[in-house]
C-alpha cells in the first residue's frame, strides 16, 4: 500500500475544495479495496505520537464512523462487517487504541476513548474482548493523571455504548468502584475528577443493583453530593447533572436524601453560577416529571396503581421550594424574549413552577398568590413580569374551582396591562398568560361558570386584535391566545360569540401575515396557525367568509411561485411560507368540503388549487411536499370521483412521495393520500395501481424506510383492494406472501417493551386491514376462489393473535372483523376451516362479550357472517 | 467510610436478575436541557398531520363498514327467512349498525335496495285479528312520509322508504348535531318516523336504536315505552332552533281496548291522521312486511282511503302495482310474492321490459275471486309504469284492502265488535280456569 495516509488525511481537511475532494476520493478507494488494511492504517495513525494532531484526530473519526451509524440498517451492516474482520487485524487495532489512551496529546486520547467505546459496543454483547474492562481498570492505578482521565472517559463512553445487561455484575462493580473513587474529593486532579463525574452520569444505568444496596447507594450519593460542592464549576455542574439523572432513574430510592438535596440545590440556585443553578432547578423539574407520571398512572382507569409509589417529595418540599422558585423569576435577562435560544434562571424557575403546579394542584395557589399580588403593580418591570409569569405558570394543575375566582379578578387587569404596560416583557408574558387562561379555563368541557362570556368576549377580542399589531414577540403571543380562545368555542355552534367578529379576526390575522417583521419571533407561523384554528372552529354561518379566503390564500401561494432567482436563505423562507399556505388551504378544504352548504361552490376552485399544488411540488422541500400532499388528500376526498381528472399530472408526484425514504414523513403522508384517493376515485384509480403497488411493494422491502411507515402501507393494500375489487387479482401473488411473512413475524414478536409492542400492534392492524380490504374487495366476484388458498393462513394468524394475548383493542376489533370478512367472502367453502379455528369460538365469544362497542359491533357482524358460512 | 470500604462495599455480590431500563445517555446531551418555554408543546403542523391521519383511518373504517353492510344486504336470503327456523332467522336480521351505516353511507340504488329490505312494513288489515284488546297497541298514523331517521357523528339524516334522503339536518337527538356530541360520536340512534309536512314535525312511530343500543330484539311494548322515556331525556321535542331544525314528537299510543281504539280513532291529534296502525305488543322490529303490524283506514280517519291515479282521481277500476319476475310472472312485494298474473314474452320484448320493473295494472272488480282469503285476478290490464320514485310493488294485503274498500270495507264497528267478542272470550277463559 503506497498511500501516504497522513498526507491524505491532512488533505482531506484542506481549505481547498479540489484537494479535499481528491483526498476523500482516495480514502474511499482505499476503504473499498482493502478494508482491513484501511482500518489498521487509521488506528496506527491515531496511535503514532510522531504524526500531527490533525491527521490523528481525523483517523480516529473515520475509524469511529466505520463502526457506527445513526441509521439502523447501516449500523447493523457495520457491526457485521467489523465482526467478520480477521481476528489478528482486530487485535492489532484494539492494541493501538488502548495504547493511545496514554498519549500526551489530549485530542488523540479523547478520540481513541470514543473509538474504544464503539468497538466495545459491538464486541461486548458478543462476549468478545473480555479483557477490555480489566485492562482499562488496571490503567486506573497508573500515576499519570492524563491516563487516568482518558480511562475514566473511556469507561463513561463505554457505559453509553454498551447496554447494562451485556456486562457482568462483577465488572459493573469494578467500573463503579473506579468511577466513584475518581470522583472522590481525595482525588487531587480536577480533570480526573471531572472525567469521573461525567463517567458516572453514563454509568448510572449500570448501578441498579448497587442502588438497591443501602450502603453502596449511601456512598454513591455522598460522593455525588460532595462533588456538587467542588471548587471547580464544571465538576459542580456535572455532579448536579448526575443528581438529575438519579432523580429519574432512582426516584424511589431518594427519600432519605431529599432534605440534603434540597439544601444543596437551594444553595446552588441562590448563589452558584448560572450553569450550575440551572441544573439544580432541573433536579426539581425532573422530580415533578416523575411524580406527574406516577400520579397519572394512579388516576388512569386501567390500573389505578403504579409500579413505583409516589413519595410526594414536591408536596413536602412545597413551602420551601415555591419561595425559592419565585425568587428566580426576578432574575430575568433584558430581551430574553427576543432570543430564541435563551434559557436562564428565570425561565427555568418559571417552567419548574408550572410543573410543581401540575404536580400538587390546588396547594400551590396560596403560596404563589401573595407574590403575585405584591409584585404585579410595582414600578420595576421585573416585578410585574415575574408576578405575571408566576400567575400564568400555575394555571395548569389547580382545579378550575380554585382558579376561576382569581382569574375572574385578574382578567381585566391582564387585558389592560396587555395594552398599557410600558414594558414589552410584561406584555409578552401577559399575552402568554391570557393564552393559558383560554387554554385551561375556557371551553365547553369545564363545569364551572364560564369565565369568558359573550359580554367580555368582545373586549378580549378587541385587546387581542390590537395586541397583534404590537412588537413581534407580543403579537405572536396574542395570536397564541386567540388560538386557544377560538379552540374553546369549537362546540359552541352559532352561539359562538366569535361568529359576529369572524371577518375582523380573519382580516387581522391576514394583516399580521403581511407585516414586514412577521419573520421575527415566529410571528407569521403563529398567525397562520391561529387562522387555521379559527377556521377549524368556525360555524356554518361564516362559511361564506371562509370561502372568500380561498382566492386570497391561493394568490399568496401563487406569488411565492412567481419569485425569481433566490438565495439559499430566501429559498428557505419561501419554502416555509409555502408550507404554511398549503397547511392553511388544507384546513380550508376540510372545512368547506365538509359542509353541504359550501362544498359545491368551493369545488369550483379545485382546478386552480390543484394547479398550484402541482407547481409547489416542483420546488423541492420536504415540509412543503408533506403539507401539499396533505392538502391534496383533503381535496381528493372533497372532490370524490371528479378528482380523476388531475391524476395524470399528479401521479408523478405521488410516486415521488412514495419513493421518499429519507424524509419518511412525506412517504407516510403520501401512503395516506393513496388511501384518500382510493376512497375518492374508487375503480377510477385502477390505471395507476400498477405503479402504486410496485412502489408500495418496494417500500415494504426496503431496509432504509422508517419502520413506522410500514403498517400504513399494509392498510393501503386494503384501501386499493376495496377500491378496485377483483382487479386486485394480479397483485395477489406479490402482496399475499408479504402479508403472510409480516403476519408470522408480528404474531410471534415477543414484545417485552411497550414501544415495540405498540409497533407490533400497529403492524398487526395494518396487516388485518389489508386482509379485510382484499376479502371485501373480492366479495361477490366470480374470482373469490382465488383467495381460498390464503384462508388457512389468515385463520392461523387470527388464532395466533388470540393465543398471544397481547393485542390491543384496535387489533382485536380489526381481527374479528377479518374473521367475518373471510366468512362473508368465501362463504360455505371456508365453513369447515372456520369451524375448526379457535377464533370462531373462544375469540368470537370474547369479542361478543366485550365492553368496547366497536369490538362488539365487529363481532356481531362476524357472528352473522359465520353462521351463514357454516350453515350454508 | 474510607477508601478500602468503598471497594469492599461496591464490589459486594449482587442479585443475578437486574433491571435494564436505562438507555445509554449521551455525553453530548449533557448541555443544560431546554424545556419548552412559553410555547404550546404541539405544533399546528403536527396537529394537521394527526387530524389527517385520524380522518383517513375513520374513512377507512367507513369504507369497510359500507362494504360489509352492502355485502350483508346482498346476502340476505330472498325467501328463506320465513321458512327458516327461528334461530337462523335471527341471524339474518339486520343489526342496528347496518341501518346506521346504510343511512349515512349508501348511495342511489344501493340505498334503495337496502331500505326496501330493512324497514318494518305493516300489512293492510283485511280482517280484525283476535285478542286485539290484550295483545295489540293502536295509534293514529300521522299523514306524511314514512322515513328512518339516523343521528350520529353530529348529523341527522332521514331517508324515505325508497332510500332517498329526505333531510340532512342538525337535531337534538343524541349526536344529532355538532353541538351535542356526547359519548362516542359514532354511537347512533335510529328512529322510525313519519314526517308530517304541515307542522314540519317528525312523529316517532318506532325506535330501532338509541345511543348505540339496539332495540331490534325488543318487543313493541318495550320500544314504545322507550320512545317516550328516552325522548324526554333530550330536547328533541322542543321547537326548532339552529341546532335543531325539526321538532320530534311522540304519537299517543293506546292499548287496543274499546277506550283506546276510540281515543285513537276519534281523539284529536296535532297532526292530520292517515288511518290507524295496530302493533302486536310482542313483535320485534323486523324487516319487511309483517302481519304483526297492521294498517287500517276508513274515510273518517284518512283522506287517502282509496288509491288515486297520477291526477289524484279515484279510478273507476282498481289499480295494482306489480313487479315483473324473471319468468314473466307479475307478483306483489310480499315475501314470498303472490302472483297475480303473467306477461307473455312477446309483450315483454315489444315493450322493452326487464325483470324487476314495476308495472301498474288495472282490473275490473268482477275479475276478482277470493279463495281462502287470497285474491285471484283473472284479467289484468297494463296501464303503464308507476311513478319513478316508487321502489316496491303493492303487497297482497294492500290490494285486498283496496278491493274491500271498494266493496265491503272493514268498518270501525267491525273492530269494536271484534274487541267486544275478544273481551268475552277472555272472560269465559277466566271462568274455565276457576272451574
Amino acid at each position: 500500500m503506497s498511500v501516504d495516509v497522513t498526507q491524505v488525511l491532512l488533505s482531506a481537511q484542506s481549505a481547498d475544495g479540489a484537494t479535499r475532494k481528491l483526498a476523500e476520493e482516495s480514502l474511499k478507494q482505499f476503504q473499498e479495496q482493502n478494508l482491513p488494511g484501511f482500518l489498521f492504517s487509521l488506528s496506527s495513525e491515531l496511535a503514532n505520537e510522531e504524526k500531527p494532531e490533525e491527521s490523528r484526530r481525523l483517523a480516529g473519526l473515520i475509524l469511529k464512523n466505520a463502526l457506527d451509524s445513526k441509521e439502523q440498517n447501516r449500523k447493523s451492516e457495520l457491526f457485521q462487517r467489523w465482526l467478520a474482520l480477521d481476528a489478528n487485524v482486530k487485535a492489532q487495532i484494539k492494541a493501538f487504541l488502548l495504547q493511545t489512551l496514554s498519549s500526551p496529546v489530549a485530542t488523540a486520547r479523547s478520540t481513541s476513548s470514543q473509538v474504544i467505546a464503539k468497538v466495545a459496543g459491538i464486541e461486548i454483547p458478543q462476549k468478545q474482548w473480555p479483557e477490555l474492562i480489566g485492562s482499562l481498570l488496571s490503567n486506573i492505578h497508573q500515576v499519570q493523571p492524563n491516563v487516568k482521565q482518558a480511562t475514566l472517559e473511556t469507561l463513561g463512553y463505554l457505559c453509553e455504548e454498551v447496554s447494562p445487561e451485556a456486562v457482568d455484575q462483577d465488572q459493573v462493580n469494578k467500573i463503579l468502584t473506579a468511577v466513584v473513587q475518581g470522583m472522590n474529593a481525595s482525588e487531587g486532579n480536577s480533570d480526573v475528577r471531572l472525567a469521573a463525574t461525567r463517567a458516572l452520569y453514563n454509568a448510572l444505568g449500570f448501578a441498579q443493583v448497587n442502588f438497591s444496596n443501602d450502603m453502596e447507594r449511601d456512598y454513591i450519593m455522598r460522593v455525588v453530593c460532595e462533588a456538587t460542592q467542588s471548587p471547580e464549576v464544571k465538576i459542580r455542574q456535572a455532579a448536579f447533572e448526575c443528581l438529575v439523572a438519579i432523580s429519574s432513574t432512582y426516584y424511589d430510592k431518594l427519600a432519605t436524601y431529599m432534605q440534603d438535596i434540597f439544601n444543596i440545590t437551594a444553595k446552588a440556585v441562590r448563589g452558584d453560577e448560572e450553569s450550575v443553578a440551572l441544573q439544580a432547578i432541573e433536579f426539581w423539574s425532573s422530580i415533578c416529571d416523575e411524580e406527574i407520571d406516577i400520579l397519572d398512572e394512579y388516576s388512569s382507569e386501567f390500573t389505578a396503581d403504579s409500579d413505583v409509589p409516589c413519595y410526594y417529595f414536591i408536596k413536602q418540599a412545597l413551602p420551601a421550594l415555591v419561595p425559592m422558585l419565585l425568587e428566580t423569576l426576578l432574575k430575568q435577562e433584558e430581551d430574553q424574549d427576543l432570543d430564541e435560544g435563551a434559557w436562564n434562571l428565570a425561565m427555568a424557575g418559571g417552567t419548574c413552577l408550572g410543573l410543581v403546579a401540575r404536580t400538587v394542584g390546588d396547594d400551590i395557589v396560596p403560596l404563589v398568590m401573595p407574590f403575585v399580588e405584591e409584585n404585579i403593580t410595582k414600578p420595576d418591570w421585573r416585578h410585574r413580569e415575574a408576578a405575571t409569569y408566576a400567575f400564568g405558570s400555575i394555571l395548569e394543575g389547580p382545579s378550575a374551582d380554585k382558579l376561576a375566582p382569581l382569574v375572574n379578578v385578574a382578567l381585566n387587569f391582564m387585558l389592560s396591562a396587555l395594552v398599557k404596560d410600558p414594558s414589552n416583557h410584561v406584555k409578552d408574558t401577559t399575552a402568554w398568560t391570557l393564552g393559558r387562561i383560554f387554554e385551561f379555563l375556557h371551553g365547553s368541557a369545564l363545569e364551572t361558570a364560564p369565565i369568558i362570556t359573550s359580554e367580555n368576549c368582545q373586549q378580549i377580542l378587541t385587546v387581542l386584535l390590537q395586541s397583534m399589531k404590537d412588537v413581534p414577540n407580543v403579537a405572536e403571543k396574542a395570536c397564541g391566545a386567540l388560538y386557544f380562545l377560538a379552540q374553546g368555542y369549537v362546540d359552541a355552534g352559532s352561539a359562538s360569540p366569535l361568529a359576529p367578529f369572524f371577518q375582523d379576526i380573519v382580516q387581522s390575522l391576514l394583516f399580521v401575515t403581511h407585516r414586514e417583521d412577521a419573520g421575527e419571533s415566529r410571528l407569521r407561523t403563529a398567525a397562520y396557525e391561529t387562522l387555521n384554528e379559527v377556521v377549524r372552529c368556525s360555524v356554518e354561518e361564516t362559511g361564506p367568509i371562509v370561502m372568500q379566503l380561498v382566492p386570497v390564500i391561493m394568490m399568496e401561494l401563487h406569488q411565492t411561485l412567481e419569485a425569481g432567482k433566490l438565495s439559499t436563505d430566501e429559498r428557505e423562507k419561501r419554502s416555509e411560507l409555502q408550507g404554511l399556505l398549503c397547511g392553511c388551504l388544507q384546513v380550508i378544504i376540510q372545512k368547506l368540503g365538509g359542509m353541504e352548504s359550501t362544498k359545491y361552490s368551493f369545488l369550483q376552485y379545485a382546478d386552480q388549487m390543484m394547479e398550484l399544488f402541482l407547481r409547489v411540488f416542483a420546488c423541492r422541500n420536504a415540509t412543503v411536499h408533506e403539507e401539499a400532499m396533505l392538502a391534496i388528500g383533503a381535496l381528493a376526498y372533497a372532490a370524490g370521483p371528479n378528482f380523476s381528472k388531475y391524476m395524470a399530472q399528479f401521479y408523478q408526484y405521488l410516486e415521488m412521495g412514495l419513493q421518499n425514504f429519507e424524509e419518511y414523513q412525506v412517504c407516510a403522508i403520501t401512503v395516506g393520500v393513496v388511501g384518500d384517493l382510493c376512497r375518492a376515485l374508487e375503480d377510477k384509480i385502477l390505471p395507476f395501481c400498477d405503479g402504486i403497488m410496485t412502489q408500495l411493494l418496494k417500500d415494504l422491502s426496503s431496509n432504509q424506510l422508517h419502520r413506522s411507515v410500514k403498517p400504513p402501507i399494509f392498510s393501503c393494500f386494503g384501501d386499493i383492494a376495496l377500491a378496485i375489487g377483483e382487479n386486485f387479482e394480479k397483485y395477489l401473488i406479490y402482496a399475499m406472501p408479504m402479508l403472510q411473512s409480516a403476519a408470522d413475524l408480528s404474531a410471534h414478536a415477543a414484545s417485552a417493551d411497550d414501544e415495540l409492542l405498540d409497533y407490533t400492534n400497529q403492524l398487526r392492524n395494518g396487516i388485518l386491514e389489508a386482509y379485510s380490504g382484499i376479502l371485501q374487495g373480492f366479495k361477490s366476484s366470480p374470482k373469490t376462489q382465488l383467495l381460498m388458498p390464503y384462508a388457512p393462513h389468515i385463520l392461523h394468524f387470527l388464532d395466533a393473535l388470540y393465543n398471544g394475548k397481547d393485542m390491543d383493542d384496535t387489533v382485536m376489533k380489526t381481527a374479528i372483523g377479518v374473521l367475518g370478512d373471510l366468512a362473508d367472502t368465501l362463504g360455505v367453502h371456508a365453513g369447515p376451516l372456520i369451524s375448526q379455528s379457535i377464533s370462531s369460538k373462544k375469540f368470537l365469544e370474547e369479542c361478543l362479550a366485550s365492553d368496547d362497542p366497536l369490538i362488539k359491533e365487529s363481532a356481531d357482524w362476524a357472528r352473522i357472517a359465520i353462521s351463514r358460512a357454516v350453515s350454508g | 467510610m474510607g477508601e478500602r470500604g468503598i471497594v469492599d462495599c461496591v464490589i459486594g455480590p449482587g442479585p443475578l436478575i437486574r433491571y435494564c431500563d436505562c438507555s445509554p445517555l449521551s455525553l453530548s446531551a449533557m448541555a443544560p436541557p431546554h424545556r419548552p418555554y412559553k410555547r404550546p408543546a404541539i405544533s399546528d403542523q403536527q396537529r394537521r398531520r394527526d387530524l389527517a391521519l385520524q380522518a383517513q383511518s375513520s374513512r377507512r373504517a367507513d369504507a369497510q363498514a359500507r362494504a360489509r353492510s352492502l355485502a350483508n344486504s346482498l346476502l340476505s336470503p330472498p325467501s328463506s327467512a320465513e321458512t327458516a327456523e327461528s334461530d337462523s332467522e335471527r341471524d339474518h336480521e339486520p343489526t342496528a349498525t347496518d341501518v346506521a351505516t346504510a343511512a349515512s353511507k349508501l348511495r342511489g340504488s344501493d340505498a334503495r335496495r337496502w331500505f326496501a329490505r330493512h324497514i318494518m312494513l305493516p300489512e293492510w288489515m283485511a280482517d280484525a285479528p283476535p285478542h286485539l284488546a290484550s295483545d295489540w297497541h293502536v295509534f293514529a298514523r300521522p299523514a306524511g312520509k314514512r322515513c328512518l331517521v339516523v343521528s350520529c357523528n353530529g348529523m341527522t339524516i332521514s331517508r324515505v322508504r325508497n332510500g332517498s334522503i329526505l333531510h340532512r339536518f342538525p337535531s337534538a337527538l343524541p349526536n344529532g348535531s355538532k353541538r351535542d356530541i356526547s359519548g362516542p360520536a359514532s354511537s347512533y340512534s335510529i328512529l322510525d318516523c313519519i314526517f308530517h309536512e304541515p307542522d314540519e314535525t317528525y312523529y316517532i312511530i318506532d325506535m330501532i336504536c338509541w345511543r348505540g343500543y339496539s332495540l331490534y330484539d325488543c318487543t313493541a311494548e318495550f320500544r314504545f315505552f322507550w320512545v317516550n322515556s328516552k325522548l324526554m331525556e333530550t330536547t328533541a321535542s322542543d321547537p326548532p332552533s339552529t341546532y335543531h331544525r325539526y321538532r320530534f314528537s311522540v304519537v299517543p299510543i293506546y292499548e287496543c281496548t274499546l277506550e283506546g281504539l276510540e281515543a285513537a280513532y276519534s281523539g284529536s291529534t296535532p297532526y292530520m291522521k292517515d288511518g290507524l296502525l295496530f302493533y302486536n305488543k310482542h313483535v320485534h322490529y323486523q324487516a319487511g312486511i309483517t302481519p304483526l303490524a297492521l294498517v287500517w283506514k276508513d274515510e273518517a280517519c284518512s283522506q287517502y282511503i282509496i288509491d288515486t291515479d297520477s291526477k289524484g282521481q279515484v279510478p273507476s277500476e282498481q289499480h295494482v302495482v306489480l313487479e315483473l319476475q324473471e319468468d314473466g310472472k307479475l307478483a306483489t312485494s310480499d315475501d314470498p310474492p303472490v302472483v297475480f298474473g303473467s306477461l307473455d314474452n312477446e309483450f315483454i320484448q315489444k315493450t322493452n321490459l326487464r325483470p324487476g320493473n314495476l308495472l301498474r295494472f288495472a282490473f275490473r272488480d268482477e275479475r276478482v275471486k277470493l279463495v281462502d282469503g287470497k285474491m285471484e285476478i283473472s284479467e289484468l290490464q297494463f296501464v303503464g309504469r308507476p311513478n319513478r320514485a316508487r321502489a316496491f310493488a303493492d303487497s297482497h294485503s294492500k290490494a285486498l284492502f283496496q278491493y274491500a274498500a271498494r266493496h265491503a270495507p272493514l268498518r270501525i264497528e267491525d273492530l269494536v265488535a271484534s274487541i267486544q267478542s275478544n273481551h268475552m272470550e277472555v272472560k269465559s277463559t277466566d271462568v274455565e280456569m276457576q272451574g
